[in-house]
């Protein structure tokens, strides 16, 4: 269990006397004044919490909070947090990953403590693009994205984040912007109290090498129209006038207009986070525009039993049945003789 | 009419079986040894076996192999054997040139049929055409009568056949004038869940006893002399076993519990699974996903406060390079075991060698250096994984341990030790709230910094793979503050110098050759060293374990003898190291790359030929 704190903390608390580095305009600002903001409403001591990360402008982060973290090495941040989270249980441990970190270097620890459902939350700040290499693709560059290292376009299959989590039976996955700070607290808060591994896709705009990656969602006169925001236990309704539903038709998911056909708001889907089959999460995590809205907020948030909690009952249950308990016992069990 | 018996006292014996892959030779061996250890001899075992888990039926490349040197004081495992068990003629051919002349040779006459004699490539039989004429061969229907006793007692006979290395192990048990009381007792603990499997091997074992009696086929026996060894507590232990333990003990004795995180390769796995076994003296034991992973882990467990380690074998430390840059710029203590093998590359899995020396000492970007020590010993392995704990946590620095295929997976009989007879392990933890906690803040003796766990009240702050500002731990790239803290890292290992034990010197500690060498391949050397000694010459030998930093005493040793001669198998990586640490000295070589290690006679010659 992780102590609680009696004091009240704010946002002060967590705020770092370094100077922050990234680009102006750049929305990890944003992002990082969400976390200052959410960690005092998640109630631990300030000490109890760890931020781990890897490479990338993203993995900067733990220089500019005043916690315990570490700024690891390329595409490590998941496997170091492994390490941190197994050894300590009484930590809240944050990971700060971009795009590239965890969804290319270091893609095989992203899915593995996944898998694993090690109870730690995944901030994985997505721009599309390296940003601190200054402007080559990303493993999440859209198809035919021309970068420094793509002068004719890319030639690849991008990942859509969410589809990877739920593909590696990750048991929470939420989507937010970083042009919504509020929002981010509130998921973020959602990520914390899920026990496993939270995975928080965070949009981000590269003011210098991809402005305007995330342009489509965030356009002031169509936003509504584009983003559907997902709340536990709603209708799945969106648009200007709230006027439009999805609904789960014979071949998946299909957007529907609210008096159209008959629809009425029953017809429309009611967002359920905790469900264990994954499909209807994975449909959501996959929608793209032109014919769909892009989901935000929690898709996924379900029970499943974590490796930390796992291990610390397997140590407990050997504890009782294993009759060694000292070194001493260990070098004199088995077979020995006197000399 | 029945011959007088004849028994032979002997100081020690090579004993080798060899089958295929299946034939249980390894459990032949571990009993044979175990037994001979009961008995009261000192014992060495080496394990010979093929990279494949089950390589094709009856041919050279699915022997597995197994050898055995019992005796008063065997610090070696033996250049050549006495006698070899041979399953089949695969496995004759195989360990041939092994065998002394007029050594025993033991086969199962009903292996050597035309189609096994076929796979072994052998056109001839060599029981019949004249080439075993050098040695004593006795070839009994082994197979036969090992599946008689047993399918008599109810057993199929597919797994009756397989009771032959039983019947094998009761025939060299006459041979060495062993009761069987204790090897049915072995049997019977490790088929305790099995105790008709463990009544039908016992039958058969007494059946191949009883057969070698009562034929009368072995016309001289043996007696070994007992073992003698300081009184104590013993108990026989794989290298690989033994550092698993060392590092329990270092996490006991430090307070620190122990956190490995490691991925299976050989010659090492058995570390990450001896450990997994034992979560009782509270050990977090992760597999990871990868070699990477696995160091990563431990680097993050050792900022949580953990003793951390991960276990590895060459390729596994190509791959951790980088994070273990990452601990040394961070300046996190961190354990790494390297048991070597042959490279490079995927290179010789199952061989050994000591071909890792330069990537234990150069291997990283940037100016890295971690400290490099080397254990001599199965035994030794023990105390070098606990050296390598307490001077990684005291001096808050990764400590890279070089053990290899021969001694990990050797064995030897260990005096047990007393936890209260090891040292005290003191890492600068910092204590809640310290006013003067900064995260770069050095001891000005030791130059270590605090070790500041996280959770702890009062003392935030962060590290990183980024150059960092001196006391303070800001983000830097500060020219001068750089060449700073690469001094610092550099000087922090150069003065555990002065914490170590003096190098010691076996022999005149003046002369004409001083013998040198590293590792696992102490025991060969010291042989060796002590036979040229015996026919008068003044030879020394130095075998060195504190390899980063070299102990403070080395020079003053080296300039006692008129010659040098650096024994190691690889191309000369510890000589080339000691060029560059004192260059003032002419070291000769004597290098062998062959997975192999030193016999005791081909350092015997190399050492005349030098003098």
């Amino acid at each position: 269990m992780i102590e609680r704190t009696t004091e009240k903390l704010t946002k002060q608390d967590f705020a770092s006397d370094q100077m922050v580095k990234w680009c102006p305009g750049c929305g990890d600002h944003a992002i990082l004044s969400a976390i200052e903001n959410v960690f005092p409403q998640i109630g631990y001591k300030k000490e109890k919490f760890c931020v781990v990360s890897g490479i990338g402008c993203s993995s900067r982060l733990p220089y500019y909070l005043n916690t315990y973290g570490m700024h690891g090495i390329h595409g490590r941040a998941n496997a170091i947090a492994t390490g941190v989270r197994l050894f300590n249980r009484n930590l809240s441990v944050w990971i700060a990953t971009g795009d590239g970190d965890s969804l290319a270097i270091g893609g095989n620890h992203f899915i593995h403590i996944i898998r694993r459902n090690l109870d730690v939350n995944i901030l994985l700040f997505n721009n599309e693009i390296y940003g601190l290499t200054k402007g080559q693709y990303s493993p999440t560059s859209p198809m035919g994205k021309v970068t420094k290292s793509s002068p004719q376009g890319t030639i690849e299959h991008p990942f859509t984040p969410g589809e990877l989590v739920l593909g590696a039976q990750g048991t929470f996955f939420a989507r937010v912007i970083d042009t919504h700070p509020k929002f981010i607290t509130e998921v973020l808060l959602e990520a914390a109290k899920h026990d496993g591994t939270s995975v928080v896709e965070m949009l981000q705009n590269c003011v210098i090498f991809n402005e305007g990656a995330h342009k489509y969602l965030t356009d002031k006169d169509n936003r509504e129209d584009r983003q559907l925001i997902l709340r536990q236990g709603q209708p799945m309704v969106f648009g200007k006038n709230n006027d439009k539903g999805i609904r789960l038709g014979q071949n998946g998911l299909e957007v529907v207009s609210l008096g159209d056909d008959n629809v009425t708001l029953d017809d429309i889907l009611i967002h359920d986070m905790t469900r264990q089959d994954p499909g209807i999460h994975l449909m959501l995590a996959k929608m793209k525009p032109p014919h769909f809205p892009i989901a935000l907020g929690v898709i996924r948030s379900a029970d499943a039993a974590t490796y930390d909690q796992l291990m610390d009952d397997v140590i407990a249950t050997h504890i009782q049945s294993c009759p060694i308990h000292s070194v001493d016992d260990l070098l004199n069990s088995g077979d020995t003789w006197e000399i | 009419m029945a011959t007088q018996k004849q028994i032979v006292e002997r100081d020690s014996v090579v004993v080798k079986f060899a089958g295929d892959s299946g034939d249980g030779m390894q459990l032949t061996g571990t009993l044979f040894s175990d037994t001979a250890a009961l008995a009261g001899n000192d014992i060495a075992t080496f394990p010979d076996y093929p990279a494949e888990i089950r390589a094709p039926h009856n041919t050279i490349a699915g022997v597995s192999g197994f050898q055995v040197h019992i005796g008063k004081e065997t610090r070696i495992i033996g250049d050549q054997c006495d006698i070899l068990v041979a399953m089949n003629p695969a496995s004759l051919l195989a360990n041939l040139k092994w065998v002394k002349s007029g050594g025993v040779i033991l086969v199962d006459g009903d292996a050597f049929d035309d189609p096994a004699l076929k796979k072994a490539c052998c056109t001839t039989n060599p029981l019949e055409d004249g080439s075993l004429s050098s040695y004593r061969v006795v070839s009994p229907p082994i197979t036969t009568m090992a599946k008689e006793t047993a399918s008599a007692l109810g057993m199929d006979t597919k797994s009756a056949a397989r009771t032959k290395n039983m019947f094998c192990l009761g025939i060299i048990y006459y041979i060495f004038n062993f009761e069987l009381e204790a090897p049915f007792k072995l049997l019977d603990k490790r088929f305790a869940k099995k105790l008709d499997l463990a009544l039908v091997n016992k039958q058969v074992m007494q059946k191949g006893f009883d057969f070698a009696e009562t034929m009368e086929i072995f016309q001289t026996t043996y007696q070994i002399s007992t073992v003698n060894l300081p009184k104590g507590k013993y108990r026989n232990i794989t290298g690989n076993i033994a550092t698993a333990w060392g590092l329990l003990a270092a996490a006991e004795k430090s307070g620190h519990n122990l956190f490995l995180g490691s991925y299976p390769i050989t010659p090492a796995t058995d570390i990450l699974c001896e450990l997994a076994r034992y979560k009782s003296l509270s050990a977090k034991v992760f597999q990871a996903e990868d070699e990477i992973a696995g160091i990563c882990s431990a680097i993050g467990a050792s900022y949580a406060g953990a003793m951390a380690c991960t276990t590895t074998s060459g390729p596994g430390l190509s791959l951790k390079a980088e994070a273990l840059g990452l601990a040394v710029i961070m300046e996190l203590p961190l354990v790494v075991v390297d048991v070597q093998r042959g490279g490079p590359s995927t290179g010789l899995p199952t061989k050994s060698e000591q071909s890792d020396l330069n990537i234990a000492l150069y291997g990283r970007n940037g100016e890295a250096p971690c400290i490099v020590i080397a254990a001599s010993s199965p035994g030794d392995c023990f105390y070098q994984a606990f050296n390598a704990a307490k001077l990684a946590m005291e001096s808050m620095t990764p400590c890279i341990v070089l053990t290899d295929g021969y001694i990990g997976q050797g064995s030897e009989l260990f005096k047990i030790p007393r936890m209260s007879d090891m040292p005290a392990i003191n890492p600068p933890v910092v204590k809640a709230n310290d006013p003067d906690y900064h995260p770069y803040a050095r001891d000005p003796e030791t130059l270590a910094r605090k070790w500041a766990i996280p959770g702890t009240e009062g003392l935030r702050h962060r590290i990183g793979g980024l150059e960092k500002t001196d006391v303070f731990g800001n983000v830097s790239t500060d020219p001068i503050n750089h060449e700073k803290m690469v001094y610092y890292r550099k000087e922090k290992v150069n003065r555990l110098a002065d914490k170590l034990p003096e190098q010691e010197v076996f022999g005149h500690p003046e002369g004409d050759l001083l013998v040198v060498s590293w590792g696992g391949t102490r025991g060969q050397v010291c042989v060796a060293t002590k036979e040229v000694r015996e026919s008068g010459k003044k030879v020394a030998h130095a075998h060195f374990t504190n390899i980063m930093p070299l102990p403070k005493n080395t020079a003053e040793i080296f300039s006692k003898y008129k010659k040098i001669l650096v024994c190691e198998l690889n191309n000369g990586q510890f000589a080339n190291y000691l060029r560059t640490q004192h260059p003032q000295f002419k070291y000769l070589q004597y290098n062998k790359v062959q997975g192999l290690p030193f016999t005791v006679q081909e350092l015997v010659n190399q050492i005349n030929n030098v003098l």
